[in-house]
């Protein structure tokens, strides 16, 4: 059963400045979308409006033709679901509740969550390979830790969409590549529609998903990666000159960005 | 995710979701604090000018609970059920309010160094209560003023911040907002007690602003702060689950489908009535609501649902000690709020070294 999320002709921005103008994308059950872009361009703007916690200026998102305002915050929680980044509470929680909170808009505006919460919670961490941390304080875990708590928590809401802000910003190499691949076992093995904002090229094409090329004065190129992650849209969008390179696998073919750096391609 | 992950592929065991020992300890915690309470309830009215050994207490007591009191020919029974009893049951609720209202608060402001006045309640109470005494009104008027300036200040606070944030006041607005009309209100409190008649009005004022169980303790005050405290306690016990997702900060608790203006102004609303209420009463005093949510959250964790049961029997136990102090150390009465923060500030800086790996 798939679900889409339709983000049409937005606009958007803080209190008279507007920020982004135009933006348009569908995320379909079971796709990727990645939201690339240089710092200060409007990505995250975008992303808080997408997920409700700004109010767009102009056009309207819409999931499954139905328009995302009209949803209570509650309603709107168990279809989409947020995994922010990495960061440290004030308080120590217990790995296993914060993992519960995702169950809150499942459970009574004053009720607790149930023994079947609790197990939910624990079956997340489980499908996440991560059950050890299951009775660790969660401040006290590393941020490759905590990132795939703050995934088990979105996942213990049962969304049918999840947004990811740099999920692999600030995790070791071992680690961005242990999430991109639980992302992508996310959408093709479990249907999820999933939109990130990354700052790597390269992990749009390792998880073979759509991309959002976001460029200033309100340029958007959205397509596969292949076609969008070009030489000349890189130079364009980031003023720099990279190569995309084929890498042929017995199957697959993965592309990756290789950067050139001009004192040591000596070309210049 | 991490090599650790890769072997641990088995599942889940029972035991390991249900961790009873975690559970267990918490409910021994409570038992063994309600115990405490009650041995230093039952200790507590023998201590003051007047000592009266335990023997003689439960042998009141016990005429109490038969109803055998015979109050004119017995002086030892006024002193205890009269004006001690009423005294001690109006400490162990002030101390839970406090405390509830701290955590409650700490949690909102995902800060564990704030205290419950951190919205003026205090500073405003002070003034209204400074205005009723220099004017020569009664106490009780007295405490109504607290009250009303009190709930005033935090009015006051809450509409800055919206006018601020646009009809949704971030966290840090109130904050500041808090403190501005705090301070305001404070230098307020400082230019009443310049003016008020030296000799007639301002030692009450002053002793007023210390804090004091003294005063106002009497069944009748002990009713309506147990109908104020319950009328609080019971909605912030009801949100305590959404409370622990607030602290994870506003744009995460909405995503996980709270509501969190409503939920923000419905702690606001709650803590505030607790802390007016207390105020109102037995004039401010501080490091209660800051201390105790620390030394709790040390005992149980920082989840709620274990948090206000427990703080509530802590602060209450923590202020009737303290008070204890206050009647008994010397002939006259030594003004609660002094010592609570002689005791408070060096609590503080200890679990500060206790806790500095998480706040650094």
């Amino acid at each position: 059963m798939g679900m889409s999320l339709e983000i049409k002709d937005i606009k958007c921005g803080f209190g008279p400045r507007v920020v982004v103008n135009g933006f348009n994308a569908t995320v379909n059950s079971g796709e990727i979308l990645c939201m690339l872009g240089p710092n200060g361009v409007g990505k995250s703007t975008l992303f808080k409006t997408v997920l409700g916690f700004l109010k767009p200026m102009g056009g309207e998102i819409l999931l499954d033709g139905k328009a995302i305002n009209t949803l209570s915050r509650k309603e709107f929680a168990k279809i989409m679901a947020y995994v922010p980044q990495v960061h440290s509470p004030p308080f120590p929680f217990k790995v296993i509740d914060v993992v519960m909170m995702g169950r809150t808009a499942r459970i009574g505006t004053f009720g607790i969550p149930s023994r079947r919460d609790k197990e939910i919670a624990a079956s997340m961490l489980e499908r996440l390979g991560v059950t050890f941390l299951l009775n660790r304080t969660y401040t006290e875990i590393s941020g490759g830790e905590r990132q795939m708590v703050l995934i088990a928590r979105a996942l213990a809401q049962e969304p049918a969409f999840l947004m990811l802000d740099e999920p692999t910003s600030n995790l070791d190499f071992g680690n961005q590549v242990h999430v991109l691949q639980c992302i992508s076992d996310l959408a093709r093995n479990n249907g999820l529609g999933i939109i990130m904002t990354t700052h790597f090229p390269d992990h749009v094409f390792q998880c073979d998903g759509h991309v959002a090329l976001i460029e200033w004065n309100n340029v958007f190129l959205t397509g596969k990666a292949d076609d969008i992650i070009t030489e000349e849209n890189m130079r364009n969008t980031y003023g720099i000159e990279i190569k995309v390179v084929k890498n042929k696998f017995s199957e697959t073919t993965i592309s990756s960005c290789i950067p050139l750096i001009k004192t040591v391609m000596k070309l210049w | 995710m991490t090599s650790a992950g890769n072997n641990n592929n088995k599942g889940i065991s029972p035991r390991e979701i249900d961790d009873k020992s975690q559970s267990k300890r918490e409910k021994t915690i409570l038992i063994v604090l309600l115990v405490m309470l009650l041995i230093a309830a039952v200790i507590s009215l023998g201590v003051g000018r007047y000592k009266i050994p335990l023997n003689q207490i439960i042998d009141i007591l016990r005429s109490w609970i038969t109803g055998k009191t015979d109050f004119k020919n017995n002086p030892l029974q006024v002193v205890v059920l009269l004006v001690r009893g009423p005294r001690i049951l109006l400490c162990m609720l002030v101390g839970a309010a406090l405390s509830v209202s701290g955590a409650a608060y700490q949690g909102l402001f995902k800060n564990p160094m704030v205290s419950p006045d951190i919205l003026g309640v205090s500073a405003g109470a002070g003034v209204g209560a400074s205005i009723a005494i220099i004017l020569g009104f009664p106490s009780l008027t007295v405490q109504l003023m607290a009250f009303c300036f009190g709930i005033g200040a935090v009015f006051l606070v809450m509409g800055l911040a919206s006018a601020i944030g646009r009809g949704t006041p971030a966290t840090l607005i109130m904050v500041l907002s808090g403190i501005v009309v705090g301070s305001l209100f404070s230098s307020c409190s400082s230019l009443l007690k310049y003016l008020a008649d030296a000799k007639a009005r301002l030692p009450d004022v002053v002793f007023w602003l210390m804090g004091s169980f003294a005063k106002n303790s009497s069944y009748q005050n002990v009713l309506i702060l147990f109908i104020l405290v319950l009328a609080a306690g019971i909605p912030l016990f009801l949100m305590r689950w959404q409370m622990n997702v607030l602290a994870f900060g506003d744009e995460e608790a909405q995503s996980m489908g709270i509501n969190t203006g409503r939920l923000r102004l419905a702690i606001v609303i709650c803590s505030t009535l607790l802390t007016a209420s207390s105020v109102a009463l037995c004039g401010i005093i501080g490091w209660v609501g800051l201390v105790i949510p620390h030394i709790t959250r040390f005992l149980v964790g920082p989840n709620f649902k274990a948090l206000l049961p427990t703080s509530i029997l802590i602060g209450a136990l923590f202020m009737l000690i303290v008070d204890d102090f206050a009647r008994a150390l010397i002939a006259g009465e030594i003004p609660i709020g002094v010592i609570t923060s002689l005791v408070g500030a060096p609590l503080f800086i200890y679990l500060m070294f206790k806790g500095r790996k998480e706040w650094v």
